[in-house]
C-alpha cells in the first residue's frame, strides 16, 4: 500500500517535472530546422491577451496553418511584464522564439547585440508598410522586426469647451496653443489634465518640444553622444517652461494619476478639462474612466514650433511588431508576410485592435478620430519613438523625472538638460 | 592573565552542574559535551541555513553588486566602479531629500504620534463603559493592509472629489482646502497623518499592555501618600513604562527608515520627491532604471543605517531592559 503510493507520488512528481522541463526548454530547438516540405513547427510568442488580438492572432495562425499543412505555429499568449521578464532571461541565454512582440528601439537593438534576431532583409517584399511604423524597427539601415500597429500621441480635446472659450480652431502654432490656453483659464476652463503622478505624460510635452526645437536627428545623434547639454534641448526646455507658467493644469495635478477616477483621462473624459496629450488610446480609457464626451472630442497634432529643426509633421509614439528569431525557420517570415497582407491587415484594424502599419489601411478604421490620427501618422515626414523605448530605461526614467521636476517649478530647463546628460553619460 | 581568578573560573564552576561523590572521568564529560553540541547543531543546523541563505547571503551578494554598474541581467556584474555608486549617491539632492524626510517623520513620530498612542492607552486603560469597543476600534486601522490604507486616503485627499475637501466645504473652512498630496508643502505632514490613523492602534496596545503590567498598589500606594493624579503618572506610571516606551521608540524609527509601501501608493514619492523616502528610491533605481548596482548601494547604505542605528540604541537606550537576557547570558548557564 506504502509502496503503491510512494511510486504513484513519484510517477507524478517526474510527470510534473518533465511538463516544467518541457515548457522551459522550448525556445529554439523546435523547428530551427528548416526542411522544405517536411514538417515545421513555429514558435510564436506574442502579448496581444486582451479582445479582439487574441482572437485574431489565433485566426491568422490557424488561417496560415489551413494552407501550409506541414506547419504547426505554437502560440504562447503572454502578460506584458511576464513577456518582458521572460525575454530578458532568453536574451541573456541567447536562445529567442522563432516570431516574438517587439516594439523595437532600445530593446530591439539589444536583442541585436545579444545576436538573437534576424534581418529581414528587403522586407519591402513583406508588406507596404508606412515609413512612420517601421522607423522603430530598423537599426543602421537594416530591417528586425515588422510593425502590425502603430499610433501617435497628440492633443485630444473638448471642441464644446474650446468653443465656449472662443477658440474657433486647433492651434496650429506654439504661440497660437498658448494663446489658447490662456483663452481657457479666463473662461474659467481648465486647459489641460497631467498625470503628474505617473510622470511619463508630462514628458511628451518635453519630447515633442525637443523634436520641434532640437529635431529627430539631434535625438538620435543624443544616444550615442549621451550629450543633451545643446541648445536645442535647453530650448525645448524653456519653451516647456513658458506653458508650465501659464498654470494651465487641474488642481492638484502633481499626484494626479493617469486612468484613476479622478485622474487625467478621467478629468478630460468627464468634460473638466479641454485637453490632454495623449496617445492614439486616449478615448477608450477617457470612456472607461470618466465616462467620455462622445462627439465632442477631437485630435490635433502637436503645433509647430518657430525657430526649431523640427516640422510640425513629424510624430512621437510607437506601436507594436514582430521580430523573428535568429535561428528561426524561412516558414517563419512567410507567415509574417501572410499576416501582413492587406485584406489580413485590414481584418485586424477594423476590429479596433489597433492603428494600420500598412498604408492604405487608415480606410478600415470607423472612428473619425482615429482615421484622422491615422492619415496624420501615415503623412508624417518623419517619426519618433517614445523616448522610455528608444533610449536606456534609466535614461527614460530621469528624461521622466526631470521634467516633472521642471513641471513642478523645481528644476530650470539648463538642469533638466544636464541631469539627463549625467544620466547618459553614466549609463554609458 | 595577571588575573588567575579569571582564568581559573571555569575549573571553579564545571558546565555540568556540582554533583556530590566521585564524578564523571574527563573522558565522559569531552564525550557528553560533544553529544551535547551535535543535537545543538542539528536542531540549529535548518534554520542556520535558511537564515544564511535568506538573510546573509543577500546582504553580502547586495554589499557585492553595490560595487558595479550593472543593470541586473545576465549572470554576474563585470564593470567595477569602485565605491563610485556611494559617491553619487551622497552626492545626489533626492538622497539628501530621503534622509531629510526620514529624519521629520521619525520627529512627529515620536513627539506626537506615540504620545497620543500612550495617552489613549491611559484613557482606555479606565473603567469605562464599550471599553472593548473602542479598544477594538482603535486597533482596526493596523489590521488593514498599508496598500488599502494608501488607496482608500488618496481618494480621501483627493483635491476635487475628496472627502476631506468637501468637509471642509460642508462646514465654511474654504480656506483650508488643499491639494494635501499634491502639494510639496504639505505632502509630509499628510503623510504622517495618514502613518499615524494606520499605526497608532499598534502602539496604543503595546501601551495598554505595558500599563496593565504595572501593579495597581503601586498607584494606591502613592496616592495614599498624597501624590496628585499627574504626580502618579509622571513618578509611577511613566518610569514604569519605560521599557515599553523604548521599545516603542525603537519600532517606530526601523519602520520608518524602511517605509515604502504606504508612501509608494499614495504619492509615489512625489510631487517633485517631497515624500520620498529611501526604500522608495532604492526602488525607482532598481526596478524602474534597472540600475541594480546604483540600488543596491542604496540598500546597504539603509541597512548600514539601520544596524548602527538598532545596535546603539540597544546598547546606550535599552540597556536596562535586556540586562539579563541577551547581554549577560553567559553568566546564567
Amino acid at each position: 500500500m506504502s509502496l503503491r503510493r510512494r511510486g504513484l507520488v513519484m510517477g507524478a512528481a517526474i510527470t510534473a517535472a518533465s511538463l516544467l522541463l518541457g515548457g522551459c526548454g522550448g525556445g529554439s530547438e523546435n523547428g530551427s530546422e528548416a526542411s522544405p516540405g517536411g514538417k515545421v513547427t513555429i514558435e510564436w510568442w506574442h502579448i496581444g491577451t486582451a479582445e479582439p488580438n487574441k482572437t485574431i492572432y489565433d485566426g491568422w495562425a490557424k488561417a496560415y496553418q489551413a494552407q501550409h499543412p506541414n506547419v504547426t505555429i505554437k502560440v504562447t499568449p503572454m502578460e506584458n511584464d511576464a513577456f518582458k521578464s521572460k525575454m530578458a532571461t532568453v536574451t541573456t541565454a541567447a536562445s529567442a522564439p522563432d516570431i516574438f512582440s517587439t516594439w523595437g528601439g532600445g530593446v530591439l537593438k539589444q536583442q541585436l547585440d545579444a545576436g538573437i534576431v534576424k534581418d529581414f532583409g528587403d522586407v519591402n517584399a513583406i508588406g507596404k508598410f508606412t515609413s512612420a511604423a517601421l522607423a522603430a524597427y530598423q537599426i543602421d539601415g537594416k530591417t528586425y522586426g515588422i510593425p502590425v500597429d502603430v499610433g501617435m500621441v497628440g492633443f485630444w480635446y473638448n471642441k464644446k469647451l474650446f468653443a465656449e472659450a472662443g477658440v474657433t480652431e486647433p492651434p496650429a502654432t506654439w504661440p497660437a496653443f498658448l494663446d489658447a490656453v490662456k483663452k481657457l483659464k479666463a473662461a474659467g476652463i481648465t486647459p489641460i489634465a497631467l498625470a503628474g503622478k505617473e510622470k511619463w505624460p508630462g514628458h511628451y510635452y518635453w519630447t515633442y518640444l525637443a523634436m520641434r526645437m532640437a529635431g529627430l536627428d539631434a535625438l538620435k545623434q543624443a544616444a550615442t553622444t549621451h550629450d543633451f547639454t545643446g541648445a536645442g534641448f535647453v530650448a525645448a526646455g524653456r519653451k516647456l517652461k513658458e506653458l508650465v507658467d501659464l498654470e494651465p493644469f487641474q488642481k492638484g495635478f502633481l499626484n494626479a494619476a493617469y486612468s484613476t477616477p479622478d485622474g487625467q483621462a478621467a478629468t478630460v473624459g468627464s468634460g473638466k478639462a479641454a485637453m490632454e496629450l495623449m496617445g492614439q488610446w486616449a478615448p477608450s480609457v477617457q470612456k472607461d474612466a470618466g465616462g467620455g464626451i462622445g462627439e465632442d472630442l477631437g485630435f490635433f497634432p502637436f503645433p509647430a514650433v518657430e525657430g526649431g529643426q523640427g516640422a510640425a509633421t513629424e510624430a512621437l509614439g510607437g506601436g507594436n511588431g514582430f521580430a523573428i528569431g535568429a535561428d528561426a525557420p524561412a516558414e517563419a517570415v512567410d507567415f509574417l508576410k501572410f499576416i501582413s497582407q492587406m485584406d489580413n491587415h485590414k481584418k485586424f484594424v477594423e476590429s479596433g485592435a489597433g492603428l494600420p502599419a500598412l498604408a492604405g489601411g487608415e480606410e478600415a478604421i470607423k472612428d473619425a478620430n482615429l482615421k484622422t490620427v491615422a492619415t496624420t501618422l501615415a503623412g508624417a515626414t518623419g517619426f519618433q519613438l517614445y523616448l522610455d523605448q528608444a533610449y536606456p530605461p534609466a535614461v527614460g526614467q530621469e528624461i521622466n523625472d526631470s521634467v516633472a521636476g521642471l513641471i513642478a517649478g523645481s528644476k530650470t530647463p539648463e538642469e533638466v538638460a544636464a541631469a539627463i546628460t549625467e544620466t547618459a553619460k553614466a549609463e554609458g | 592573565m595577571t588575573h588567575p581568578a579569571l582564568t581559573e573560573r571555569p575549573e571553579k564552576r564545571p558546565r555540568t552542574g556540582a554533583r556530590p561523590g566521585p564524578g564523571p572521568g574527563p573522558a565522559t564529560v569531552r564525550r557528553r559535551r560533544l553529544r551535547g553540541l551535535a543535537t545543538v547543531a542539528l536542531f540549529i543546523l535548518p534554520a542556520l541555513v535558511l537564515y544564511g541563505l535568506l538573510v546573509l547571503a543577500p546582504i553580502a551578494i547586495a554589499a557585492y553588486t553595490s560595487m558595479f554598474r550593472w543593470n541586473g541581467l545576465g549572470g554576474w556584474p563585470e564593470d567595477f566602479v569602485g565605491l563610485d555608486n556611494f559617491t553619487r549617491l551622497f552626492d545626489s539632492d533626492v538622497f539628501h531629500g530621503d534622509l531629510r524626510n526620514g529624519l521629520i517623520i521619525i520627529v512627529l513620530s515620536l513627539l506626537v504620534q506615540l504620545p497620543f498612542a500612550l495617552g489613549l492607552a491611559l484613557l482606555l486603560n479606565r473603567r469605562m463603559r464599550g471599553r472593548a469597543v473602542y479598544r477594538l476600534l482603535f486597533f482596526a486601522p493596523y489590521v488593514l493592509s498599508e496598500v488599502i490604507t494608501g488607496v482608500l486616503f488618496s481618494l480621501i485627499l483627493s483635491p476635487e472629489s475628496g472627502l476631506a475637501n468637501q468637509l471642509l466645504r460642508a462646514v465654511g473652512l474654504e480656506e483650508l482646502e488643499r491639494a494635501w498630496l499634491a502639494d510639496p508643502s504639505t505632502v509630509l505632514p499628510a503623510l504622517f497623518a495618514v502613518m499615524t490613523w494606520k499605526y497608532f492602534g499598534f502602539y496604543m496596545i503595546l501601551f495598554l499592555a505595558g500599563r496593565q503590567g504595572i501593579p495597581a498598589e503601586l498607584g494606591e500606594a502613592a496616592a495614599i501618600d498624597g501624590a496628585t493624579a499627574w504626580e502618579q503618572f509622571r513618578h509611577v506610571t511613566l518610569p514604569l513604562l519605560g521599557p515599553t516606551i523604548r521599545i516603542a521608540a525603537f519600532l517606530s524609527i526601523i519602520g520608518t527608515v524602511q517605509l515604502f509601501d504606504l508612501v509608494w501608493v499614495l504619492t509615489g514619492g512625489g510631487p517633485d520627491h517631497a515624500s520620498e523616502t529611501l526604500a522608495v528610491t532604492m526602488f525607482q533605481f532598481g526596478f524602474k532604471r534597472t540600475q541594480v548596482g546604483y540600488a543596491s548601494a542604496i540598500s546597504v547604505v539603509m541597512f548600514l543605517l539601520s544596524m548602527i542605528f538598532a545596535l546603539a540604541y540597544l546598547r546606550f537606550v535599552m540597556r536596562r531592559d535586556t540586562q539579563g537576557a541577551v547581554t549577560t547570558m553567559g553568566d546564567h548557564r
